[in-house]
């Protein structure tokens, strides 16, 4: 056993309690039900990480300050949608936009103001964006470097997982397969350069939030994971190098038990596909270590106070259930961005159930329970069934069977169905939302934060500056660097990518540089 | 176009994400709520432009325009939405829908948006607004 936190691992009146009780494999123990780790929070408790971003560059590195005052242990950044699009903030596109859903970066002199005086070599640091990840990526190492930080000294994830963009969250740029070209690459860079960074984020969130239900949120994710790997393979990657670095994200949705059968079915799937169809020899490979946020979708406008108790339980639900990291959402969540004092009130939910409610003492304490056990198999029962579709779609190969899933509509079509059926039983009144449907008294009003049309503004000017200020002739050079290394698909994109944002090319220009080569995806609109 | 309180015809909407808002699932629910109750849907899909939607809209002959938001661009967005109705002689009633919250509504109806629909909107509420304001 590892060293354990200094604390005791009694109950309040005393009683002393053993780091896991029950039957084996234990936790830590192939095929991980029980958890990734031996001796999961005794040693260390889960990051809280709270997802934050808004404003200009330097509106959110205040934000970050006060996270890590307040005893957050991780950052995660939030972007706006124009820089989640890959457009400046003086497109057209982004017109009402900037700076409203998360920081608008143009260039690398507002990722600079966003990162200023947190030591990099230190935090770890998340980054929630997916089609132009290898632009924000190559900003993040630049920045580094400039304060005397190589790559290998960066711990940190990159979302960049493109595949649940084009199934569910739609922030997608360039068609599925140069999409996935360029995440190889990155996660071919990362493997070679940053020991410490995970080049992707497999994501459930986004899935099980446009609608899905548990099942299918696991499903989905792990094909979508199971796609990845192909991916790297066949460009030649042994499995073994890059496995361990893959992460995952999963929704801490209200359905309690359901969630936690759904931890646990992750990590046992995850385990047992990746060492018989995959052939990781390496327990790392086949550990499915995950982020968990709490849902967003099922937090209610009316009587928004009520959502610090769904939260709470919410969050519960992922420590139970073993995530490595956490993300509490606000309780204003249904109507804006997160105030101070919202994100405050969910950073303190984590720390009162690490802190006071004693169930970091033990691993999987829940594991034995027959109901937990049942839904544990439930879940995988059913997730298998999606995979089996999956593979049999791609005649034997995951990697193909998402793509068609993805050009033949079939995972937006099945993810509308069930946020339907849900809406259906809400309207009918067989599922009870509180304070929507039952309970509806008591409705306050409540400050939200609201960003000033200022930012924009602000944020157009700075970049102005910058493409005033810098060597117009050069960028145009680095940009042909890059649309060459985009051309050849033996080249990784990273390299020239440093070169060109180090330089203040934007944005938007490394994008469409890149949407020259790769083409631009648009879906076809169904309901 | 000069709207008659009684439909013959299934009132036709044409519903549409404007901008670089990729949240989707409301909308969806929304298209499949008004045609179960009986409205032709013209859904046209994420990432429309006022000029896509204004052609959407005189060639589907919409009796309504429904736009869905959830990105705090609604005070941009749908003043900029209603100029172009305005420029292209369009007389097509706009219905807000998603994260918008009640104090815009005020300012949002007065900019001239026949109905909004805020996150605490029912399915009920959703086809009324869009029957109300097509017979108004």
């Amino acid at each position: 056993m590892g060293l354990m936190r200094d604390v005791p691992f009694e109950t309040m009146s005393g009683v002393l309690v053993d780091p896991v009780y029950g039957e084996g494999p234990y936790p830590g123990e192939y095929p991980y039900t029980r958890g990734a780790y031996p001796d999961m929070y005794r040693s260390r408790l889960w990051t809280m990480r709270m997802f934050a971003g808004f404003g200009t560059a330097t509106d959110t590195n205040a934000r970050f300050r006060e996270i890590l005052r307040n005893g957050g242990t991780g950052l995660s950044t939030a972007f706006d949608m124009p820089t989640l699009m890959g457009r400046d903030s003086d497109s057209a596109w982004a017109r009402g936009e900037v700076g409203h859903c998360g920081v608008a970066i143009d260039t690398l002199v507002d990722m600079r103001d966003l990162y200023a005086g947190i030591d990099l070599s230190k935090v770890s640091v998340s980054m929630t964006v997916n089609g132009p990840a290898v632009i924000l990526l190559a900003m993040y190492i630049a920045v580094a470097e400039e304060n005397g930080w190589s790559p290998n000294q960066l711990s940190g994830t990159i979302q960049n997982d493109i595949l649940k963009e084009y199934q569910a969250q739609k922030e997608y740029i360039f068609p599925p397969r140069p999409s996935m070209r360029i995440v190889t690459d990155m996660i071919r860079y990362t493997a070679a350069e940053m020991p410490r960074w995970h080049p992707i984020s497999i994501s459930g969130y986004h899935i099980r939030e446009a609608g899905s239900t548990a099942a299918q949120e696991l499903g989905f994710t792990l094909a979508n994971g199971f796609a990845y790997v192909e991916a790297a393979k066949a460009a030649g990657t042994d499995v073994d190098t890059f496995a361990g670095r893959l992460s995952f994200f999963f929704n801490a949705h209200s359905d309690f038990f359901e969630e936690i059968g759904k931890f646990r079915a992750a990590r046992r799937m995850w385990a047992r596909w990746m060492k018989q169809r995959y052939g990781a020899t390496q327990q790392r490979s086949m550990l499915c270590r995950f982020h968990t946020q709490t849902s967003g979708v099922s937090l209610t406008a009316q009587q928004p106070e009520i959502n610090i108790a769904r939260v709470a339980i919410q969050a519960l639900s992922g420590v139970l259930g073993g995530t490595q990291s956490l993300h509490t959402d606000g309780y204003d969540e249904a109507l804006a961005l997160p105030t101070e004092k919202a994100a405050r009130v969910a950073l303190r939910t984590q720390q009162i159930i690490a802190h006071e409610t004693g169930v970091a003492n033990v691993a999987d304490p829940l594991g034995g329970s027959a109901y937990v056990e049942w839904m544990t198999d439930e879940m995988e029962r059913k997730a298998e069934a999606i995979l089996t579709h999956i593979d049999e779609l791609g005649e034997g190969s995951m990697l193909e069977g998402v793509y068609r899933g993805i050009e033949e509509g079939w995972f937006v079509g099945r993810i509308a169905d069930s946020a339907y059926r849900f809406e259906r039983e809400v309207h009918a009144g067989r599922r009870i939302v509180v304070g929507v449907n039952a309970f509806t008294e008591g409705d306050d009003d409540l400050n939200t934060l609201r960003i000033s049309a200022e930012v924009e503004k602000a944020q157009r000017n700075r970049l102005d500056a910058t493409k005033r200020a810098r060597d117009g002739a050069a960028v145009e050079q680095a940009l042909a660097d890059v649309a060459a290394a985009a051309r050849d698909p033996n080249v990784n994109l990273m390299p020239a990518m440093i070169e060109a944002v180090k330089i203040h090319a934007t944005e938007e220009e490394l994008t469409g540089t890149m949407e020259k080569v790769f083409g631009t995806y648009v879906e076809t609109a169904i309901f | 176009m000069v709207k008659t309180a009684v439909h013959d015809t299934p009132i036709r909407v044409v519903l549409a994400k404007l901008g670089l808002d990729g949240h989707d699932r409301g909308v969806k629910v929304v298209a499949r709520i008004l045609r179960d109750a009986g409205m032709e849907v013209i859904y046209l899909g994420l990432r429309q432009t006022t000029e896509s939607i204004v052609s959407a809209a005189e060639q589907e002959d919409a009796d309504a325009v429904g736009l869905s938001m959830h990105n705090a661009s609604h005070l941009t967005l749908a003043p900029a939405m209603l100029e172009a109705f305005e420029a292209a002689g369009l007389e097509v009633p706009l219905i807000l829908g998603g994260i918008i919250p009640d104090e815009d509504e005020a300012k949002l109806r007065k900019a001239g948006v026949a109905a909004v629909l805020g996150p605490g909107a029912s399915a009920a509420d959703v086809v009324a607004a869009v029957r109300n304001t097509v017979s108004a």
